[in-house]
């Protein structure tokens, strides 16, 4: 039984996910909106942390695969979902979340295509090139969605609106168990001891065998596509998008909880995507001062804890071997 | 082509500057090789240009009969070319057993799509890695160690904990780089007999790059001297002891 104590977890965060879900009617709107807020930004900082800190790469356009996701997610349910759920058998809980999910997946296909597109080229040479890349990357995507015509598909800067909120607890915490399991699982193998090889020695990762390339690029479009699986679950909690929400501060916020949460540890990041984004809401009345607040709490870390907020303990660790 | 690595006229320029010019030495299967010379002779630029690091100008590099040149420094891992590094480059945030085990992925023949399902075939390659690595480490005295931190161990252990990470990729030849520096003498007797005793258990050729005379004379089989990435003198340690071409590049005096 203690082989598989990650897919039993797994399977309880569903089944939990799922009560909390089906009770949600109970819960007040406000706070539950603040839950699903978290939810989404413990996968998008999950993900991200598998680039940024398990393998090491500085990555800082993940709200640009956000984006991606977003449109691609909403563009599927606007145009495609009207014509498919009468395919899966009519209106209907099963066909509207059907259809939900595979919307989900291709906003998140979307993203892992753009992913791979930006992280080949770049992933090939060593040191900062993918910060500079993704930073542009942030202002293109941005850029080219403000630039479409109002009336295509895109909305122009206006964005999009009458997305259908499909978006529910369930699926926002069914998604971040899957997140943590994937990139928890990944990390914490023999094949994932080459992640972190990478980070730690790239010249001696190769060395050893790693194929440093593939490592990156993989862990970057894992990335990319719960970005983009976020996103789809932001477009469809929010109902209507535009190109301005998914600025550079946008890719900052989710590497601020990184770096909070500790560079590489899991736990970690999911204890500073709960922190930061109630606070982000205790903080509301002062908006103008949340930045500073951030900064302040940044500065914080960095002498008193540099780590991060918890210690990086493992999600499945070593049985001790006598 | 022979067995084991051959070098033919290898040449790297960086710019104006030769850094190893028209260099030609093979290593045999199973032989100990050393390759000494001056500080900046070119020694570790030759070490890269084996592993991949750098690609050569002109000139072939063959390991069993399969050009080198071209090839990435993982897939030439994969063809049974292993290194340990001048400076330690041991990944420190690494348990010793990860250090080992991260290696060790080379022979893996399950990947990503395995780690994600940890399913029955999962443990049990999980456990055969995890049981491989820790009898490497109990050869090398390191099995105590298992779970510290590879930065935690004292400098002769960093050393030796290279080497092991180089066996667990399963080489035909093992490229060491400076192995002595920085030990004391009884260390470097220890690390003598490991190196000689690694080369007899696995059955390795080993080329081994080193500025301590009383290793290299100690237990090598043949010697090359390169100076100014030229090689000046080729031989068995005696040989070399009294060339006068080396003793004026770099030895002072002749030993009896």
């Amino acid at each position: 039984m203690k082989r598989y104590t990650a897919q039993i977890a797994l399977i309880v965060a569903l089944a939990v996910s799922l009560g909390i879900s089906c009770a949600s009617d109970s819960i007040d709107a406000y706070y539950l909106d603040i839950a699903l807020n978290v939810g989404i930004n413990i996968i998008l900082a999950v993900s991200l942390n598998l680039v940024n800190g398990h393998t090491g790469q500085f990555s800082l356009g993940h709200a640009a695969f956000m984006a991606v996701g977003a449109y691609g997610a909403s563009i599927f349910t606007l145009e495609a979902s009207q014509k498919l759920i009468p395919l899966l058998g009519g209106p209907g809980t099963f066909a509207t979340g059907t259809a939900f999910f595979i919307a989900l997946v291709i906003g998140g296909l979307c993203a892992a295509i753009c992913g791979w597109l930006v992280g080949m080229p770049s992933l090939r040479l060593r040191g900062d090139y993918l910060a500079i890349v993704t930073l542009g990357f942030n202002e293109i995507v941005r850029v080219i969605l403000q630039n479409t015509s109002g009336d295509g598909p895109f909305g122009g800067p206006l964005g999009l609106k009458g997305i259908p909120s499909h978006t529910t607890f369930f699926w926002v915490f069914a998604f971040a168990a899957v997140c943590v399991y994937v990139v928890a699982s990944m990390v914490n193998s023999t094949y994932g001891r080459g992640f972190l090889a990478v980070r730690d020695d790239e010249v001696a990762a190769g060395s050893m065998g790693i194929n440093t390339v593939r490592y990156k690029v993989t862990a970057f479009v894992t990335g990319s596509f719960f970005a983009g699986l976020a996103g789809g679950l932001y477009a469809h909690l929010r109902t209507t998008i535009s190109p301005a929400g998914f600025d550079f501060l946008k890719s900052f916020d989710v590497v601020v909880i990184v770096i909070l949460g500790g560079m590489g540890s899991t736990a970690g990041v999911i204890a500073a995507a709960i922190l930061l984004t109630v606070l982000n809401e205790f903080l509301r009345d002062f908006e103008q001062y949340r930045m500073i607040v951030f900064s302040l709490l940044l500065i914080i870390m960095m002498i008193v804890r540099p780590q991060g907020l918890l210690p990086s303990l493992p999600f499945f660790t070593r049985k001790k071997s006598a | 082509m022979s067995a084991g690595l051959e070098l033919k006229d290898v040449t790297i320029r960086f710019g104006g500057l030769k850094a190893v010019s028209e260099l030609s030495f093979s290593v045999a299967p199973g032989e100990l090789v050393g390759l000494i010379g001056p500080n900046g002779a070119g020694k570790t630029t030759v070490f890269n240009l084996i592993t991949g690091v750098y690609t050569p100008t002109s000139g072939q590099i063959h390991f069993e009969g399969t050009p080198v040149p071209g090839k990435k420094p993982h897939e030439i891992t994969r063809m049974g070319i292993a290194r340990t590094f001048q400076n330690i480059r041991l990944f420190s945030s690494l348990s010793v057993l990860d250090n080992v085990r991260a290696a060790m992925m080379t022979h893996l023949k399950r990947g990503i799509i395995h780690s994600l399902s940890r399913g029955p075939v999962y443990h049990r390659e999980e456990a055969s890695v995890e049981k491989e690595a820790i009898e490497l480490l109990d050869i090398f005295g390191l099995a105590d160690r298992l779970d510290a931190n590879s930065k935690s161990l004292n400098y002769g252990d960093q050393r030796r904990l290279e080497i092991v990470r180089a066996l667990a990729t399963k080489p035909k030849l093992l490229l060491l780089d400076e192995p002595a520096a920085g030990m004391n003498p009884s260390e470097k007797d220890d690390l003598m007999q490991l190196i000689r005793f690694i080369k007899e258990r696995y059955n390795l050729a080993v080329l081994l790059v080193e500025h301590d005379m009383k290793v290299v004379m100690g237990i090598c089989q043949r010697i090359a001297v390169i100076e100014y990435g030229c090689k000046i003198a080729e031989g068995s340690p005696k040989e070399i002891q009294c060339d006068p071409k080396v003793i004026e590049a770099y030895l002072g005096v002749c030993a009896e």
